[in-house]
């Protein structure tokens, strides 16, 4: 009985521990998206590459697409590109939303960090971020087949919230 | 049992009583205390209490704040891209708030379903910048990929 | 260059680290001098490479090198001196290499200061301590450098400090708190070198008390410092806001007072002993979680860093193998630790138990109010937050108790106390208590019942010191020349006294309104007229501002007049308050600029704050309390007389070798 008093402190300490465990990751001020389950809103946009050509949401259909909100003035979008450079190579096919910025910069960009986008809407006015409720670059989307959104995540994407978040459930959209 | 470890028992039993009771008060005092969190589209289909505190979260849409002529109150359109609440707030608004922004507000809804905020929080999401920040850079100069720090 | 060389004496530190965190323990383990006489000449060389990193990190940020990502990031060329000077810990990585920093500083200072101390125990304290700052290292140099340079695209300019923290109390408040939470491992490594040795004496409390003051009473200053930023700086006028991150300082501070109390029964009496050894793991184990709350953005608050999970998970684990490590070796040895002696009920040691139980229940409050938004979320039962009622409607009575035990428990004597003696001696007290309580009744005004509660709490503290002190002065031969500890002790309760009065006042008699005004206006708040003149614009080094002109007056004598500004920080495009203050002892006047309205009005905030200071006041007399007390000549005649005795009558029981 004694003894047993003595592991108490541990036994709490184990406690806080999982909890902690849990709580670790997730941004406690993150607000649900009300978009997930909800097709993807509709737009008219040229692309970054080509200013003539305007594309909508219908081109996004077919496949599970990564949407990948991003601009030359963010500093996160900089610490994750090299992780959508290395999620291309494996052939996880991904859209870019160049989300208020201006179209010299963006291009210098592709050109000097490379491009992993199949191709970059160019939302200037950021119309497309404000139907799709972005608070701030970078976020990222899962679209499934039918161009519905399954999945939002805010902030940088990584390896570990790659691995642990969104390719499961892009996984499943695939099969 | 000797005297000595009767009275390290007593120690010891009151000190576990004492925590666990006041752990209990505690918890009982949590209760009455918190602020459940909902989204505007929630608060909009009635699904938050009426009369009870709660927080409100979502964005600021452009161009609806409107500012009373002679006095602190101020409207404001608050929503989360589905449904959009009116939010009502009289006092300074804090330093961060800005309109196309996310905040955060503190209050409780009135019978004409105006959300009647006691308080304003602004979201000050150090992960991600307003493009504005940046274009205080010049172009030359990209950003360091580390987020800023505050305290 | 010199950033390369900065990461590479982090790098050497931590091979440093590494061997002292072995080479005396394993000399400790097996008896053996030789090993062990490595550990000041390793614990001065860890010190003197982090003091090396930290000199070139500031030599970074003084040459303006924005090739270094972190100096990019929280400085700019036009930020004064002083500023690029404590923008070093302005960020996390810096703030992390200040932690670090100070760690060394304290094991150093361990190294230098303990060498009376027998050998195999100081061994293993500055082991344990090497553990720490290799945990730490590892931490720097795996997740957070802060000499990461950029080497393509680096930025003619800095992204500048966050306009927050350019400011003379955030120069100040994190050294002073990283003081205290660091100064904790002290006592955590002594707790820890007694269970690895299985024994603890009075003469271990003896060694420990002066380390464990002292860092308490950093981590109150570093406390004080805080709030008192927070009230002129966020703008709000608001002293203590039962944030997270305060609730983090707070805890550890809340469990190193229980220690610091603990402490003086295990020294005199022999008493408590697996308690002190328990508490002195909590409060460091609650420092470094503070460290955790704040680095992972597992919370949300005002001034939360950067989340970023891998350096969560990275502190997460570091928390776990430091906790668990120390919680199982707790659970496995401090059953050995058997007490000397017994206590009677009325007595001194029983009070100071119901003092470590009204701390430590305090302690759990705060821990259970910062993390329940927490076991909610991840029990997925929605978001939601704790706000300050919960903790003032708790904190409230359990002070209330905490001073009633103080103000009865300071005249009793150790092992057991005549019961009618003890009652005539609260007789003073209880009268002084009820004529202020009568008082205070009869001219308290509104809101009076608040009032006679902190003047009654206020009050039986300091009769009873006083009572305690005029018995003192009479009875024992000593006279006036009690020891420092026994004047650190009242002073430090006189502080809580004087916190006591501030807070009581300046939450039931502040005056505060949010009014609209144009120039000429003038506003009557509490006996005071404030007519507003204007504002005019300003130019800063690194900000622009619009500042406002107040004249305060009395019945038409002007007593001061203030200029409160709003500024805006270019590179940063934030706006920030700077609020305008007529200090007083017994009153602050405070006004801050909110916004600009229409038609050259704008919207301030008015404040009269009421013995507001006394807060901070008794704040700083607790940590001189402290201070007095870890300087006490005791400990330091016991220095200079134990290199003579070869093995010291004192401490023969903890000098015998342990035969492995």
């Amino acid at each position: 009985m004694r003894k047993a008093l003595f592991f108490l402190p541990l036994i709490v300490a184990f406690g806080l521990g999982v909890l902690f465990w849990q709580s670790l990751g997730k941004d406690p001020s993150t607000l649900p998206s009300a978009l997930i389950n909800k097709p993807l809103p509709d737009f008219s946009l040229p692309t970054v590459e080509k200013s003539s050509e305007l594309i909508s949401a219908a081109r996004l259909k077919g496949q599970p697409v990564l949407l990948n909100v991003w601009a030359t003035w963010c500093p996160s979008c900089h610490m994750e590109h090299p992780y959508f450079m290395q999620l291309a190579k494996q052939g996880v096919p991904i859209i870019g939303i160049n989300y208020k910025d201006d179209r010299a910069s963006a291009m210098k960009w592709l050109a000097e960090l490379g491009n992993p986008y199949l191709f970059s809407i160019f939302d200037e006015k950021g119309s497309l971020g404000f139907d799709l409720g972005v608070y701030g670059a970078p976020e990222t989307y899962l679209i499934d087949k039918d161009g519905i959104i399954r999945y939002k995540h805010v902030g940088v994407v990584d390896e570990r919230v790659w691995r642990e978040q969104i390719q499961p459930i892009y996984e499943r959209l695939k099969s | 049992m000797n005297l000595k470890r009767k009275h390290r028992m007593w120690a010891v039993v009151a000190l576990l009583l004492g925590v666990s009771v006041a752990v209990g008060l505690a918890l009982y005092a949590l209760q009455q205390n918190i602020n459940l969190f909902y989204s505007p589209s929630q608060i909009a289909d009635h699904q938050a209490p009426d009369d009870t505190r709660i927080r409100a979260g979502g964005m600021v849409v452009e161009h609806s704040l409107q500012r009373s002529g002679d006095s602190l109150m101020v409207h404001f359109a608050l929503t989360d891209f589905q449904k959009t609440i009116e939010v009502e707030y009289t006092g300074i608004l804090p330093d961060l708030f800005r309109e196309g922004q996310g905040v955060v507000a503190l209050g409780k809804m009135n019978s004409k379903g105006v959300f009647v905020a006691d308080q304003v929080l602004a979201k000050h999401d150090e992960k991600y910048m307003p493009p504005e920040v940046a274009a205080a850079l010049k172009a030359s100069g990209k950003l360091p990929p580390q987020p800023s720090a505050e305290h | 260059m010199i950033p390369e060389l900065g990461q590479l004496a982090l790098i050497l530190a931590l091979c440093l680290a590494l061997m002292l965190a072995l080479v005396p323990l394993w000399g400790a383990f097996r008896g053996n001098l030789f090993w062990m006489r490595f550990a000041t000449p390793l614990a001065t060389g860890q010190f003197f490479f982090v003091a090396l990193a930290f000199g070139f990190l500031t030599y970074a940020f003084m040459t303006n090198d924005f090739t270094v990502a972190y100096v990019a990031t929280n400085s700019n060329s036009h930020l004064p001196w002083y500023y690029k000077f404590s923008a070093v810990w302005g960020g996390h990585e810096g703030s992390l290499l200040l932690w670090l920093f100070i760690l060394c500083l304290w094991t150093v200072a361990v190294a230098w200061r303990s060498l009376h101390l027998p050998a195999e125990l100081r061994s293993r304290v500055l082991s344990v301590m090497g553990m720490i700052s290799t945990g730490f290292l590892l931490f720097v140099l795996l997740t957070s450098s802060p000499f990461t340079r950029l080497f393509f695209n680096a930025p003619d300019d800095g992204q500048d400090l966050n306009p927050l923290l350019q400011d003379f109390g955030l120069i100040v408040h994190p050294p002073m708190l990283y003081m205290g939470y660091v100064g904790f491992s002290v006592a955590f490594a002594f707790a820890i070198a007694a269970l690895l040795g299985g024994r603890l004496d009075a003469a271990w409390a003896r060694w420990a008390r002066p380390w464990t003051n002292a860092a308490w009473a950093f981590l109150s200053i570093g406390i004080v410092l805080g709030s008192w930023w927070a009230y002129y700086e966020l703008g709000w006028g608001g002293w203590w806001f039962w944030d997270p991150v305060e609730n983090a300082s707070f805890m550890p501070w809340l469990a190193g007072t229980a220690l610091i109390h603990s402490m003086a029964v295990t020294e005199k009496r022999g008493e408590f002993k697996s308690w002190t050894v328990l508490l002195a793991i909590c409060a460091f184990s609650l420092s470094l979680l503070g460290t955790f709350l704040v680095r992972s953005g597992v919370l949300t608050s005002v001034h939360a860093f950067a989340s970023d999970p891998t350096r969560g998970f990275f502190v997460l684990m570091l928390l776990a193998v430091t906790v668990g490590g120390s919680l199982l070796l707790f659970a496995l040895r401090a059953v050995d630790l058997k007490s000397e002696s017994t206590f009677n009920l009325l007595s001194k040691e029983t009070w100071l138990l119901i003092n470590n139980l009204i701390l430590l229940v305090a302690m759990v409050v705060v821990l259970l109010g910062t993390l329940y938004p927490l076991v909610v979320d991840a029990l997925q039962l929605g978001k939601l937050s704790v706000g300050p009622p919960y903790f003032n409607m708790l904190f409230v009575p359990l002070m209330g108790l905490l001073a009633l035990a103080l103000g009865s428990g300071l005249m009793l004597r150790w092992k057991r106390h005549a019961q009618d003696q003890w009652l005539k001696s609260l007789a003073l007290p209880a009268l002084a208590v009820l004529i202020f309580a009568i008082v205070t009744i009869i001219w308290g005004g509104e809101h009076r019942w608040g009032i006679v509660l902190g003047v009654v709490m206020a009050g039986w503290i300091a009769v009873s010191t006083l009572v305690d002190v005029s018995h003192r002065i009479r009875f024992s031969q000593q006279g006036w020349r009690q020891p420092r500890s026994y004047w650190g002790m009242h002073v430090a309760h006189l502080g809580f006294c004087a916190s006591i009065l501030g807070v009581t006042w300046v939450s039931l008699h502040a005056f505060e309104q949010d009014i609209r005004v144009e120039p000429g206006h003038v506003e009557h708040i509490d006996g005071y007229d404030i007519s507003y003149l204007g504002a005019t614009s300003l130019q800063g080094p690194n900000y622009t501002a619009e500042q406002g002109h107040f004249v305060v007056s009395k019945q038409g004598k002007t007593i001061t007049e203030l200029f409160p500004q709003k500024r805006n920080y270019s590179v940063q495009r934030s706006m920030m308050t700077e609020a305008a203050i007529d200090p007083g002892l017994m009153q602050d006047i405070y006004i801050a600029m909110g916004e600009r309205l229409d038609g050259g009005a704008w919207a301030v905030r008015i404040h009269i704050k009421p013995m507001v200071r006394w807060i901070w006041l008794g704040g700083l007399l607790m940590a001189f309390g402290g201070a007095l007390a870890a300087t006490d000549l005791r400990y330091r005649r016991l220095r200079h007389r134990q290199p003579q005795v070869s093995v010291g009558l004192e401490t023969a029981p903890v000098t015998e070798v342990s035969h492995a």
